[in-house]
C-alpha cells in the first residue's frame, strides 16, 4: 500500500509539473459549461424574415405589427417584389417570407376567406417548420381576434402546467448534458494519453520491470485524474447552481457517487484505449475523432433518442453518457433517490466493470 | 523548391508508413458520416403520453381516441390517478400527462365550460412546448367537432377565415440529412485537418527531431509548408470522399450549386484551419497539451458553429464567439451551396472573412513559431 501511494504521488507530480495541461484540465470543463450551458438552445429566436405586402391594408398591417413584436422574428426591410425572395434566401439573409396578396382585407371581410402565403427556406428543416408554425399561430390569433365578439359555446379550456422547469430555460437541459459530455471525454482523453505516453517514451518498460504489480502501475496513473475530475465536478456544480441557477433537488452524496461512477467508467475506457494502442496519436484519434461526435449525438441531450432509427438507439445504449445524463437529470432536477435510478446505476457499474476487466486482460496479453 | 519536394516526400512517407493512423483518418470520418446524420433529427414525434381519465364517459373516450389517432403521441399508460402517472414522469417514461376531470362531459354539455389539465415534463423546454402545442391543437379540434355535433351550422354566422398556404423551398420534403450531412462533413474535415497537423508538429518537438531540422539550412516557411501541404491534401481527399461517396451515394445529396466554388472555399478554409493547428502546435510542448487545446477548440467549433443549434438563436455574446469560429462560416457556406445553389456573390463575405482568418492564424503562428525555436 505504501508503495502504491508513492506511485500515486509520482503521478501527481507528473500532472502538476505540466501547468499548461493542468490549466486546460481545469479551465476546459469550466469554460465549456459556461459557454454551452448558456449559448446552446433548441429555441428558434431572432429569425430574420421579410414580408411582401401587396395588400397594404388594415388587416395585413395588423398582422405585420404582431409579427414585428414577436421574439421569434426580426422583420427585415419590406421586399416588394416576389422575385427577390429567392435571392434573399440564397444569400442567407432571411429564413422566411410572408406574402399578402392584394385585396387581403377585402377578401377577408366580404368573402370571409383570404389567403396568406408563407415561404420558408427549408434547407434547415427544423427552423423552417418551427417558423412556419410560429407565423401561422400569429395569423390565427388575428383571426381569433376578429371573432372575439362572438364567444363560442361549449368551450374546453386546457390548463398547462410545466413540471421541473416552469420557465423553460435551456440550461436545464443543456448543463446536465454538457456535464455528461465533458466529464467523460476529458477523463478518457487524459488517461488514455498519459499511459500511452509512457509506452511511447519507453518509460513504461522501466515501470513494468519494477517489483510492483503492473496493474497497480496503471491504477496509480488513473488516481490523479480521478481526483482532478472530482474537483472539476465540484466546480461545475457550484457554477451551474450559482451562475445558471440550476437547482440540486436531490442528494448531493448521491450526485457525487453517480458522478464518481461515470468518472471511473471513463477512466476504464481510457485504460482500455491506451492498452490497445501503441502511440499517443492513435489514442487521441480514437478518443477525440472516434468518440466526440457519437457522444454528443447519442447522449440524448441534443437530439431525442426515441426519434432515431432503432439501430442507433441500440448503439446509444453503449454510450455511458446516455445513462449518466438520465441519472443526473433525475437527481439534480427531479430530486429522485437511488430507488428511481438503480437500473441506470447498475448499467454504468456494469460497463465500468466490463471495461476494467477487459483492459486488464488486454494489459496482461501485452506483457506475455 | 527542391527542398520542399524532398520534405513533402518525407512527410508523405511518414504518414503512409503508419497504416493504423492512415486507415483511421479515412475510416473514422466516413463511418461517422454514414451513421451520424441519422441521429440528428429535431423533429418532435413519438411523444409519450399518460392519460388519467376520471370521467370514463363517451366524451372522454372520444378525446382519447382522437389524441392517439393523431400519430404524434404514443400512449404510455392509462391510470386512475395523477400521482400514478406522475411516477411515469419521474422515470422519464412519459412526457405529458393529460388529466380529464370526473365531470368533464357534464361540464362541457351543461355548463358550457370544461377544464382539462395538461402537465408537461419541461426539462427539455422545446419538447414540452411542442408537445403541449400539438395536444392543445388536437383538443381545440375536438372542441370544434363537439360544437358542430351539437349546434346546427346555420345558427352560427360564417366567420372570417385566413387560409395559410405554406411552401418549403430548397428542401420540400424537410429531409433532415440534407441539412445535417454537409454540416457534419465540415466537422470531420476540420478535425482531420487542424488536429492531425497540430499533433504532427508537436510530435517532432517532443521526440526532438525538430531540433535536427532547425540546424539544417531548411527555411522555416519551407518546413511549415512541408507540414501543411500533406494535411491540406488529406482534408481535400476526405471532403471529396464524403461529398461524392457518402453524401451522393448514400444520402442522394446532389449539390445545387457550383462544385468549383465549393472546392475554392474548402481550399481557403483548410488553410485557415491548418493555421489554427499550427498555432496550437507553437503553443504546446507535448502532444498531450496540443491535444487538450485541440480538443477544447474542437468542442467549441462543433457546439457553437451552428451545426446543431442555430447561431441566430444564441445570446449576443455567443453569436460573437460563433462569428470568430471559422467552422460557422464553412457550415453556412456548404449548406448554402449544396442546398440552395448560392453563388459567389452570396458567399463573398464569408470567403473574405475566412481568407482573413487564414492570413491571421498562419501569420500569428509563424511569428510565434520563430520565437519558440
Amino acid at each position: 500500500m505504501k508503495q502504491f501511494m508513492i506511485f500515486v504521488r509520482k503521478e501527481f507530480y507528473h500532472v502538476f509539473r505540466d501547468p499548461k495541461t493542468l490549466l486546460l484540465l481545469f479551465g476546459m470543463p469550466i469554460a465549456q459549461i459556461i459557454l454551452f450551458g448558456f449559448a446552446l438552445t433548441n429555441e428558434i429566436k431572432n429569425s430574420k424574415i421579410v414580408v411582401c405586402d401587396y395588400a397594404n391594408d388594415i388587416a395585413s398591417h395588423r398582422i405585420i405589427d404582431k409579427i414585428a413584436v414577436s421574439d421569434n422574428f426580426v422583420l427585415e426591410q419590406n421586399l416588394m417584389n416576389h422575385y427577390e425572395i429567392e435571392d434573399a434566401f440564397k444569400s442567407g439573409k432571411i429564413k422566411l417570407a410572408i406574402v399578402f396578396p392584394a385585396n387581403f382585407n377585402e377578401d377577408l371581410m366580404h368573402e370571409n376567406k383570404a389567403q396568406v402565403q408563407i415561404i420558408a427556406d427549408a434547407s434547415d428543416p427544423n427552423t423552417a417548420n418551427t417558423l412556419t408554425n410560429y407565423a401561422t399561430n400569429i395569423i390565427m390569433s388575428y383571426q381569433q381576434e376578429l371573432m372575439n365578439d362572438r364567444r363560442p359555446p361549449m368551450q374546453i379550456h386546457t390548463d398547462i402546467r410545466m413540471i421541473y422547469n416552469p420557465e423553460l430555460k435551456g440550461v436545464y437541459n443543456f448543463v446536465p448534458g454538457v456535464m455528461a459530455l465533458v466529464l467523460l471525454l476529458v477523463c478518457v482523453l487524459m488517461t488514455s494519453v498519459s499511459i500511452v505516453k509512457e509506452k511511447e517514451n519507453g518509460t513504461m518498460e522501466i515501470l513494468l520491470v519494477s517489483p510492483f504489480k503492473p496493474i497497480m502501475v496503471v491504477i496509480a496513473k488513473a488516481v490523479p485524474y480521478f481526483v482532478l475530475s472530482i474537483i472539476n465536478l465540484t466546480v461545475i456544480l457550484v457554477m451551474s447552481t450559482t451562475l445558471a441557477g440550476l437547482p440540486i433537488h436531490g442528494s448531493i452524496v448521491l450526485l457525487y457517487f453517480e458522478s464518481s461512477l461515470l468518472i471511473l467508467c471513463a477512466l476504464s475506457l481510457g485504460l482500455l484505449i491506451s492498452n490497445v494502442t501503441a502511440s499517443q496519436q492513435t489514442a487521441m484519434l480514437i478518443s477525440l475523432m472516434g468518440m466526440l461526435l457519437p457522444t454528443i449525438l447519442l447522449s440524448g441531450f441534443m437530439f431525442p433518442l426515441e426519434n432515431m432509427p432503432v439501430p442507433l438507439q441500440i448503439i446509444a445504449n453503449i454510450v455511458p453518457s446516455k445513462w449518466y445524463y438520465i441519472i443526473i437529470k433525475s437527481v439534480m432536477l427531479k430530486g429522485l433517490g437511488i430507488g428511481a435510478i438503480w437500473k441506470e446505476t447498475l448499467i454504468l457499474a456494469g460497463m465500468t466493470t466490463f471495461l476494467l476487466v477487459l483492459s486488464i486482460k488486454k494489459f496482461k496479453n501485452r506483457l506475455a | 523548391m527542391r527542398t520542399l519536394k524532398f520534405l513533402l516526400r518525407k512527410e508523405f512517407r511518414q504518414i503512409f508508413r503508419n497504416t493504423t493512423i492512415l486507415r483511421m483518418i479515412i475510416a473514422l470520418p466516413i463511418v461517422q458520416l454514414l451513421v451520424m446524420p441519422l441521429a440528428a433529427d429535431y423533429e418532435i414525434k413519438n411523444i409519450n403520453i399518460s392519460i388519467v381519465d376520471h370521467d370514463h364517459s363517451p366524451y372522454s373516450q372520444k378525446l382519447t381516441n382522437k389524441i392517439l389517432a393523431s400519430g404524434y403521441f404514443r400512449l404510455n399508460d392509462f391510470s386512475n390517478s395523477y400521482d400514478e402517472s406522475f411516477q411515469q414522469f419521474q422515470k422519464d417514461k412519459s412526457d405529458l400527462i393529460l388529466e380529464i376531470p370526473a365531470d368533464f362531459e357534464k361540464q362541457l354539455v351543461v355548463e358550457n365550460d370544461a377544464h382539462l389539465l395538461l402537465a408537461a415534463n419541461s426539462i427539455n423546454g422545446t419538447k414540452a412546448l411542442v408537445g403541449s402545442a400539438y395536444l392543445s391543437r388536437i383538443i381545440a379540434d375536438y372542441n370544434g367537432d363537439i360544437r358542430t355535433d351539437w349546434i346546427p351550422e346555420q345558427s352560427v354566422p360564417p366567420a372570417p377565415t385566413i387560409e395559410v398556404a405554406a411552401i418549403n423551398w430548397f428542401n420540400p420534403l424537410l429531409n433532415y440529412p440534407f441539412f445535417m450531412v454537409p454540416g457534419i462533413l465540415v466537422i470531420l474535415v476540420t478535425m482531420i485537418g487542424s488536429y492531425m497537423c497540430a499533433l504532427n508538429i508537436v510530435k517532432e518537438k517532443e521526440v526532438g527531431t525538430i531540433e535536427q531540422i532547425n540546424v539544417t539550412p531548411i527555411k522555416k516557411h519551407i518546413f511549415i509548408l512541408g507540414k501543411l501541404i500533406p494535411f491540406w491534401l488529406i482534408g481535400m481527399f476526405v471532403f471529396t470522399v464524403g461529398l461524392f461517396g457518402v453524401a451522393r451515394l448514400v444520402y442522394h445529396i446532389v449539390p445545387a450549386g457550383s462544385i468549383l466554388l465549393m472546392y475554392g472555399f474548402l481550399a481557403v478554409y483548410l488553410i485557415a484551419q491548418l493555421g489554427i493547428g499550427l498555432l496550437i502546435s507553437t503553443y504546446s510542448n507535448t502532444q498531450q497539451q496540443a491535444m487538450s487545446l485541440a480538443f477544447f477548440f474542437m468542442m467549441i467549433f462543433i457546439l457553437m458553429g451552428g451545426l446543431f443549434t442555430s447561431v441566430d438563436s444564441m445570446p449576443q455574446w455567443a453569436q460573437w464567439i460563433a462569428r470568430i469560429n471559422p467552422v460557422t462560416y464553412f457550415i453556412e457556406v456548404l449548406r448554402m451551396i449544396v442546398l440552395k445553389g448560392s453563388g459567389l456573390k452570396d458567399i463573398r463575405m464569408h470567403l473574405i472573412i475566412v481568407a482573413g482568418m487564414a492570413l491571421f492564424f498562419n501569420g500569428w503562428a509563424i511569428l510565434n513559431y520563430k520565437k519558440t525555436s
